[in-house]
């Protein structure tokens, strides 16, 4: 039975952590810089829209002041680098044991107040359930994790359920 | 411009003008340098093969973005986005042509606030609908 592939690919880890909020993430300050390169990476070649980069302009819009796009990710490029952080997914020269696949199911969002230059965002997150079945590439397991974001008013700013996939 | 669209001249059915990219190699690091993505699956092909993808795949959260910025393009600078849902079935290979496809389904004015609901998806150049899912935008009304 050694070679048998496992009859499931849920763990102890997640059977522990299924509906427990996990510690809370703060983001540093939202700069306009990071929004402005956010928009310039996602439109390229395309000029993005002036209300995330032309602060000028979007203080004539009913927002007041620039405005992030939705997907902006103010998460990003922390300058500590923990393991789990470093690379997800297999590494080049070691094939992947089963279960060590991953793939982005997809995600709902739904969007509140938007992110601004100057804010500082919390988030936290929590497995909320998983289907496993046979697909494709076999035994996958989809896991289903609820996100809030808030900022540092306490407003609202997403709520996302994302589905991670593993193989 | 500030507001593109009003509730009034919706009508189901409406394609919402699309959003096209070519996703080559560049286009990938883009977003990983930005959303601190340096993944060896969107990177290294021979990681990708091993993964059973043919070689390095594509951020699904690159077509999130492109579907937003169709969106965004739609209804202009003041409309809102209030939910955007969608599953990422099959893969973005590099070099694909993707392009955005949201259609209105239904219209409905809900707590005084006027929506429009969208049926979302991202098509390739082989016509493979990769990402399908569902958009609720906020549009100012003209009467409203």
């Amino acid at each position: 039975m050694t070679s048998a592939e496992p009859t499931t690919l849920v763990t102890p880890e997640m059977e522990a952590s299924k509906g427990v909020w996990g510690p809370e993430t703060r983001s540093y300050p939202v700069s306009e810089s990071d929004i402005r390169k956010w928009a310039i990476a996602v439109y390229w070649p395309e000029t993005p829209p002036r209300l995330y980069w032309d602060e000028e302009y979007a203080k004539t819009t009913k927002w007041g002041s620039i405005i992030a796009p939705e997907d902006f990710n103010p998460f990003a490029w922390p300058p500590e680098r923990p393991a789990t952080r470093q690379s997800a997914g297999p590494v080049p020269g070691k094939k992947p044991a089963k279960g060590e696949n991953i793939l982005n199911g997809g995600q709902t969002d739904t969007f509140f107040t938007p992110m601004r230059p100057g804010d500082v965002i919390t988030s936290r997150s929590r497995l909320s359930h998983w289907e496993e079945r046979q697909g494709r590439h076999g035994l996958t397991i989809f896991a289903y994790t609820e996100t809030e974001w808030r900022n540092q008013k306490d407003e609202l700013i997403k709520r996302r359920i994302s589905i991670g996939v593993r193989y | 411009m500030a507001n593109n669209v009003y509730f009034e001249d919706v009508s189901i059915g409406d394609e919402v003008p699309a959003f096209e990219r070519k996703t080559d190699f560049m286009n990938w690091n883009r977003y990983a340098a930005v959303n601190d993505e340096f993944v060896f699956l969107h990177m290294d092909d021979e990681v990708g093969k091993a993964a059973g993808q043919g070689a390095a795949f594509g951020m699904g959260n690159l077509r999130w973005a492109y579907v937003l910025n169709a969106l965004r393009n739609w209804i202009g600078d003041e409309a809102r986005v209030r939910e955007l849902s969608m599953q990422f079935r099959a893969i973005n290979h590099k070099n694909d042509v993707l392009t955005t496809v949201a259609t209105v389904r239904q219209k409905r004015v809900e707590d005084g606030e006027h929506l429009v609901d969208l049926e979302i998806n991202v098509r390739n150049q082989d016509g493979v609908m990769t990402a399908p899912g569902h958009a609720t935008v906020v549009v100012p009304a003209r009467n409203g």
